[in-house]
């Protein structure tokens, strides 16, 4: 079970390992508010308030895409890194690895787009890197394709290197799953849901990772060898069996922050019970089955495989509704929590995800999708669990981090109580621009919008200004509070849960 | 009603409905509880779950139903039984249209697909919401059947994003009215 102790002996880093999670917590932050920056651009850019050149908007768009979707996958890495270290023994040479092939992937990436002018989009969507009528070079699109197949590499290092360390420590994956007490049986309140989560989230995203990879692959012998044609229909499965999976795993990781620290904030025990082993199996299933709801409108799948995506995609409600937000929610009732930043963050972080999986399971119906697909409702429901799910998930993480370094008192300063509502409150005007953009038909991903597109185009915008005035002050104060060294407690590890309630 | 307008009223719902039982919980936070109210609450929580799960499941299976049985995407390699057929060829960035009209009342079947890259083919109605849409692949023919009842211009504009011509790429499609206006 996760400890009750805020700030417990064994999270302390040494030397090495704490710099290293340094240079991922604060590249993460710099990177976030950079990405966002370029969104905002884009959105004043649809509401006619920013003339962004269509190819500029379109490589700003490749990058804001690739750059938040790896950024989330960097920084909840961290979070799964350093929950995880406590009860196996993780190598530090594959998260340093894992860092290292991330800026280079990252730079091949930057190049690809700011030197090569690529603009074909995070996706990938064969044949569309090397078939850019003159857009950009057959070869920028092979160099934003080897940025991935670093950054995939790098994610699977620290996979591999995650498994051994949990297959060493539980004999296999099953057990580390607690599938021996699915049916039956005492469960073990010991058995740390860090490690239920992370050997789920490991085997679901190492196959999608592979797929990825497959397609990449396969895509970049076409671009050196255009006479290799593929088949259009196999490389979009491979794409977004990886495109749904690697952003969905940010989720589950980042969740790990939030079964390990929600307790202590709340007092309460987050009680390990057989739900929530079936909610993890069930999670490892589906998110696996799940990636066709990508390709409902390609007619020339077969059906079989729509039906299941439709399906796989309102299985995916449950584990959420039923489980890990509904156990927070009990976790949270009648606690006596004290409120400060990293709780109000983790509170935040569960309504983001319930909260935005609502829209996303409607676009999940092929009859709804008919309508909505490729509109701003996707933008709009991804953004919802990003947004306000994931990034909540990462800022609680980093400002605990902050009042470890800041004398083992949680950081609630008038700053952080201030910034907060802005961030919601901008983070909700600006995802029900894009929702309300989705309801009236604009399309997504579109650098020139007609007049009638522009009213939630505006609306989005004025949110997307406030989330990046709050993230900005957030960006500055983690970076400010990261950066000091660790502070020793007064009872040298006695910060207990009480000391911050 | 519109289809766009039902849904987005019921995600409105929803995500308020989130956000309610959530601020109830916050607004007992708090509040802390003695042993004695932890173990009640427990146990209300236990049954809650079971609540939530069935009310969830049936909405699960209910759904589905309703959603599947008449599944919006017709069988691709049988003949379709369509008033009119019409061939949509995407490139970038332009449609090939043939015919560029039919008669309102008619049930059409759009062939589509594409000569270079993927292509979105969204049909959007006179009054400017989207009707229907399928994928433009290079090397597949999607097959899209569509209910035209009312006169007027439609638009078809590409929804998959294909390169710097991508929001021009566009075309009227018409819909003509008995007399063939």
């Amino acid at each position: 079970m996760a400890s009750l102790v805020l700030y417990p002996d064994d999270e302390r880093l040494p030397r090495a390992a704490g710099i290293t999670l340094n240079f991922y917590l604060v590249t993460a932050l710099v990177l976030f508010l950079a990405m966002m920056a370029l969104g905002l651009g884009m959105r004043s850019s649809q509401a006619g308030w920013l003339g962004l050149p269509p190819d500029w908007f379109y490589r700003f768009l490749s990058l804001h895409g690739a750059g938040m979707v790896g950024t989330a996958s960097l920084v909840t890495t961290a979070i799964m890194w350093f929950f995880l270290r406590k009860y196996v023994q993780l190598h530090l040479w594959a998260f340093v690895a894992n860092y290292v092939l991330f800026i280079i992937g990252l730079w091949c990436i930057v190049l690809s787009v700011m030197a090569g002018s690529y603009a074909g989009l995070w996706t990938i969507l064969y044949p569309l890197p090397v078939h850019s009528q003159g857009m950009w070079s057959r070869e920028a699109g092979a160099i934003f394709m080897l940025g991935y197949l670093g950054i995939g590499m790098g994610q699977l290092l620290f996979y591999l290197d995650a498994a051994a360390g949990i297959i060493a420590r539980y004999g296999n994956f099953s057990r580390a799953l607690g599938l021996q007490w699915l049916f039956g049986g005492e469960i073990d309140q010991a058995h740390p849901k860090a490690v239920v989560a992370s050997t789920g989230v490991l085997i679901a995203n190492t196959l999608g990772l592979l797929a990825g990879t497959v397609a990449l692959v396969m895509s970049l012998a076409n671009a050196v060898y255009p006479s290799i044609e593929l088949d259009p229909l196999l490389i979009k499965n491979l794409i977004y069996w990886f495109g749904h999976m690697y952003p969905n795993a940010t989720i589950y990781m980042g969740c790990i922050a939030v079964y390990e620290l929600l307790p202590r904030y709340t007092g309460k025990p987050f009680v390990m019970g057989r739900p929530f082993l079936w909610a993890w199996l069930a999670t490892v299933l589906y998110v696996v089955l799940v990636f066709p709801h990508h390709l409902l409108m390609d007619f020339a799948q077969p059906r079989w495989l729509s039906v299941m995506g439709q399906l796989a995609s309102w299985v995916g409600g449950f584990p959420v509704f039923v489980v890990t937000a509904y156990g927070a929610l009990v976790n949270i009732h009648r606690s006596g929590i004290r409120w400060n930043m990293p709780a109000r963050l983790l509170v935040l972080s569960m309504f983001g995800w319930m909260a935005g999986i609502v829209p996303a399971i409607l676009d999940g119906t092929i009859a709804v999708n008919m309508v909505m697909h490729n509109t701003q409702w996707v933008p709009g429901h991804f953004h919802f669990y990003m947004l306000l799910g994931v990034l909540s998930m990462a800022l609680a993480f980093m400002f605990h981090l902050v009042g470890q370094r800041h004398g083992q008192v949680p950081p609630d300063s008038g700053g952080d109580r201030g910034s907060l509502p802005v961030y919601l409150l901008g983070g909700l005007v600006f995802l029900f621009g894009f929702l309300g953009g989705g309801r009236t038909s604009v399309p997504r991903r579109m650098a020139q919008h007609i007049d009638a597109w522009t009213l939630t185009d505006r609306i989005g915008s004025i949110g997307a200004m406030l989330v990046v005035l709050a993230m900005l002050y957030f960006v500055v104060r983690l970076v400010i509070g990261l950066l000091r060294p660790v502070a020793q407690a007064a009872g040298d590890g006695d910060g207990l849960a009480d000391a911050a309630r | 009603m519109i289809l766009q307008d039902m849904i987005g009223s019921i995600a409105l719902a929803g995500v308020s409905l989130v956000g309610l039982i959530f601020l109830v919980v916050i607004s007992q936070a708090g509040k802390p509880a003695d042993e004695a109210a932890r173990t009640r609450a427990a146990r209300a929580a236990g049954r809650l779950q079971g609540w939530v799960f069935a009310v969830l499941l049936l909405g699960f299976v209910g759904g589905s139903w309703a959603t599947l049985r008449n599944l919006p995407i017709p069988v691709q390699d049988v003949e379709l039984g369509a008033d009119h057929v019409v061939e949509v060829v995407g490139g970038m960035w332009y449609w090939m249209i043939s015919p560029d009209s039919v008669p309102a009342g008619s049930l059409v079947e759009f062939r589509v697909t594409s000569v270079d890259v993927n292509h979105g083919f969204a049909l959007y109605g006179p009054e400017g919401r989207i009707l229907a849409q399928t994928q433009a692949m290079p090397k597949y023919t999607n097959r899209l059947l569509v209910d035209l009842d009312t006169p007027g211009t439609y638009t078809v504009q590409c929804l998959e994003y294909c390169g710097i011509g991508h929001a021009p790429m566009k075309a009227s499609f018409q819909v003509t009215a008995a007399g063939g206006n």
